[in-house]
């Protein structure tokens, strides 16, 4: 048995014939006092690309999680083609047919290995293969999968020096090689360019074609037009939107997705006073569209856009890590370019990163260390510290910002995600900025401290331009005056944070020209 | 009730474990306890001490630096070869070891930080080319006054009075001539490191890069300076180990300090378990050169042969990593 040979039936554009593939009922999950999934109910269909759609903090994540095995969900029942599936771990889902592509692809590749070993790894693995490999065999049926998939790449090659598509590629020709009956994609188009993501959709038309269901999640509109055959939409851990009648309603998906939270926060629209920060003709890559942006004193601009739109690589330039590829900026008039981040902090231009675990935090340190890191010079006499005044400063930090902690000493490790986000965002309060770069600040944020960090920020706002670079639009209308949408490293959309058409917003962000339709496909 | 029984373990077991040995070391074996025998334990472990020292800095930004005992060895040799071949005076002698120690930190830190070669690999390749250097200009052999030059020459000059006072003068404390030169400089230099690693931004923001580099970097840190300078101190303070050991000794001994690399990584690896710390720190490091002397010393007194030492030194070792790594996870654990 091998490869997907077994779950190749005739299903070709026939409806019909597909069952359910994979059946979830009454799915429950708590974290403690944390209820994440409440009652989810949802059917794969073999032959079809469902499409799961939620903002941060829905659940989606947690969801697949259960399915595949690495969570135990707490109620509910799911079913894998008619027979009961209660996965003990990630193996044990993947041996019943169960398949997972996670969003960092290094996780399912080996890179010091070629292609060739990579996609037969999973055979290596098996008892029954013998001591030695064979290499020409091995060869032979790695070229077999690679074929079959579409991969168009040396087999000898590294996978290290491959590019992020092909990696995407074999991790899932990997996957496709235990002959799944899900496959689950999370995000998988997050780090690719368009034409790669173009050959990624090719293969998950193929894979269609074959007979297996898929679960493709993502925001990305331009995604989903292209492959969706039904839409499920989650908010607040339960199922808030069901599409599958052709052709499907992406804005109502959209609506279902955001809910009616983004009226909960008003937001009291500032124009701000005086411009601070000017950006002239600046090229975020050779070739792209200049930008003009003005940000004032006071003012919260969102900067809004999908994964690749450029609005990281925006916020590098601001903060010093790399330079434009042309243009201008100046700062209150004076022009502004910095060598190098210490350059940036000193000319006042702080910056919170996103993805606080690798960018962010020091796990080894303490609360108050972690928040006086960057501004320990004034914190010191000589060179020496005064553990006195960090606990000082670091105190009252945490009382402005509600950060929920015993003492100041204890290990960063031990606050919740929110309050970790918290010390991040005091971090670079600690003094006055001239520019406050704020990027993804609600990652793995619960809600409750989104709204105090907004607030926060908004209440702080007044002698500095601060700007928050952002994916999800709720966030946006939950912190901006104003709302710039970057799309393919270009100003493509600008909307004052009032009676907002969210409409022209949507269809900015996802890069549509036309009002949105139907799929392209 | 056992999560704080726990607790209190790992942070003064081994502290209580050093002052069991002592008791017991002091009850077992007569002429243990007494300034002699504490100021012979400090000279044992000042020179291992001053390198442990150093390396604990390139541990703390998340390096390691392997060439110490190389560069402790080439220093020796190098005073050797300015003295008794050269003739240099004290001085210009010492100056040479340092600014050695120093060009080969600096040359370690680029190595690692501009040629992105992984720490252990870029030390290890240090260590060896040292090694191979230091025998080059003598053809292999020790340096000592009198030596034949090669050309029918002898070597003429010897070692200062006041360069053998580096390693060999006893300060009065209780007892006439009891503390050696060498044990003042290793607590001169324990306390300097103490101070600059535990209580200096400079020493705060070296954790912070050896525990995210990244966002060190992303707060300002100029993460590679600082790499640097950890290397500069680890050889720094490794040709000081040099010169004090070729001062006590008196001549360029080709063969003098094979042990120096593993007892100090063991010293400063010791150290991660002392108070708790799991982390690279000064105060442990020093302990944990002690911990290791006091142990020899007490079984050298009560007659363990001298071929045990090393297997007592890698089981302290092991069994303090375990200690650190094992208990403090399990610790971490609890804390959720």
């Amino acid at each position: 048995m091998y490869f997907f040979a077994p779950t190749v039936t005739d299903t070709k554009g026939e409806e019909t014939v597909a069952g359910d593939a994979l059946n979830v009922i009454g799915l429950q999950k708590s974290f403690g006092k944390n209820h994440v999934i409440r009652g989810i109910d949802l059917y794969l269909r073999a032959g079809s690309v469902t499409v799961l759609m939620g903002a941060n903090g829905a659940g989606k994540s947690t969801l697949v999680k259960i399915i595949c095995g690495h969570h135990a969900a707490d109620g509910g029942t799911m079913t894998l083609a008619g027979v009961p599936f209660a996965p003990s771990d990630a193996a044990d889902a993947i041996s019943q047919g169960v398949v997972t592509v996670h969003q960092s692809i290094d996780d399912g590749v080996i890179p010091d290995l070629d292609v060739a070993n990579n996609l037969m790894l999973d055979r290596l693995v098996e008892r029954g293969h013998g001591l030695f490999v064979r290499e020409k065999r091995l060869r032979e049926e790695a070229a077999k999968v690679a074929a079959a998939m579409g991969i168009e790449v040396n087999l000898r090659a590294r996978v290290s020096d491959l590019s992020v598509a092909d990696r995407q590629m074999i991790a899932i020709a990997r996957a496709m090689a235990r002959a799944p009956k899900v496959l689950i994609l999370d995000e998988p188009t997050s780090s690719l360019s368009a034409t790669e993501a173009d050959r990624l959709f090719a293969l998950i038309d193929r894979l269609r074609n074959q007979g297996v269901a898929i679960l493709y999640i993502s925001h990305r509109m331009s995604d989903i037009r292209r492959l969706a055959d039904r839409i499920i939409v989650m908010r607040d851990g339960a199922i808030s939107g069901s599409f599958e009648t052709a052709p499907l309603d992406y804005e109502a998906a959209v609506t279902a997705m955001l809910g009616h939270r983004m009226t909960e926060v008003d937001v009291d629209v500032a124009p701000g006073t005086a411009p601070i920060l000017q950006l002239r003709g600046l090229k975020l890559a050779p070739g792209a569209t200049p930008i003009e942006l003005e940000a004032r004193d006071g003012e919260v601009v969102a900067l809004v856009g999908l994964l690749g739109s450029g609005k990281s690589k925006l916020a590098e330039i601001l903060f010093g890590i790399s330079p434009p590829a042309s243009g201008e900026m100046e700062i209150a008039g004076n022009p502004y370019s910095p060598r190098s981040v210490p350059d940036a902090i000193t000319q006042g231009v702080f910056m919170s990163p996103k993805d606080r675990g690798t960018n962010a935090v020091i796990p080894d340190f303490d609360i108050a260390d972690n928040m006086t890191l960057p501004f320990l010079r004034s914190l010191s006499a000589g060179s020496f510290l005064s553990a006195r005044r960090q606990r000082a400063r670091a105190d009252s930090m945490v009382d402005q910002l509600g950060i929920v902690c015993q003492s100041v000493g204890d290990g960063i490790g031990t606050l919740s995600g929110g309050n970790q986000q918290k010390v991040m965002i005091a971090r670079w309060l600690m003094q006055p900025a001239r520019v406050l770069l704020l990027d993804e600040p609600f990652q793995g944020v619960d809600i409750g401290a989104r709204r105090d960090i907004g607030r926060h920020i908004r209440a702080t706002a007044q002698g500095r331009a601060t700007l928050v670079f952002l994916a999800e639009i709720d966030e946006a209308l939950e912190i901006a005056d104003r709302i710039v949408v970057l799309h393919e490293s270009e100003v493509v959309g600008e909307h004052r944070n009032q009676d907002i058409d969210l409409a022209a917003l949507v269809s900015n962000i996802s890069g549509a020209v036309a009002p949105l339709s139907g799929p392209a496909s | 009730m056992t999560d704080r029984l726990l607790d209190f373990a790992i942070r003064y077991g081994f502290l209580i474990l050093l002052v069991g040995l002592i008791v017991y070391f002091s009850v077992a074996a007569p002429g243990f306890f007494g300034p002699l025998s504490a100021a012979f334990v400090l000279q044992s472990v000042a020179i291992t001490g001053i390198l442990a020292l150093g390396v604990t800095c390139t541990l703390v930004v998340g390096g390691f630096d392997l060439s110490i005992g190389a560069v402790a060895t080439s220093a020796l040799m190098l005073s050797a070869y300015s003295m008794v071949i050269l003739e240099h005076p004290t001085l210009v002698a010492v100056a040479l070891c340092l600014g050695m120690g120093a060009l080969v930190g600096l040359i370690n830190g680029l190595l690692i930080v501009k040629f992105r070669v992984p720490d252990l690999l870029a030390t290890l390749g240090m260590m060896f080319l040292l090694i191979g250097l230091q025998r080059i200009p003598t053809q292999g052999n020790s340096i000592a006054t009198g030596m034949s030059l090669g050309d029918g020459q002898f070597a003429e000059g010897t070692f200062s009075a006041a360069f053998l006072w580096l390693g060999r003068h006893r300060f009065d404390l209780f007892i006439e001539r009891l503390l050696p030169m060498p044990v003042v400089v290793f607590l001169g230099i324990a306390v300097l490191i103490w101070l600059f690693l535990g209580f200096t931004r400079h020493g705060r923001l070296m954790y912070a890069i050896g525990s995210n580099e990244r966002a060190a970097g992303l707060v300002g840190t100029p993460v590679n300076r600082y790499k640097i300078a950890a290397y500069m101190i680890s050889g720094v303070t490794a040709s000081i180990g040099g010169i004090l050991l070729a001062a006590r000794l008196g001549r360029g001994d080709i063969a003098s300090g094979n042990n120096l690399l593993l007892d100090s990584v063991a010293a400063a690896l010791i150290g991660f378990a002392v108070l708790g710390a799991a982390r690279p720190n000064a105060f442990g490091t020093a302990i944990g050169a002690l911990f290791v002397g006091i142990l020899l010393q007490g079984m050298t007194m009560m007659n363990a042969p001298y071929y045990t030492q090393d297997f007592v030194k890698g089981a302290v070792l092991v069994a303090a990593l375990v200690f650190t790594f094992y208990l403090s996870s399990r610790r971490s654990g609890a804390g959720h």
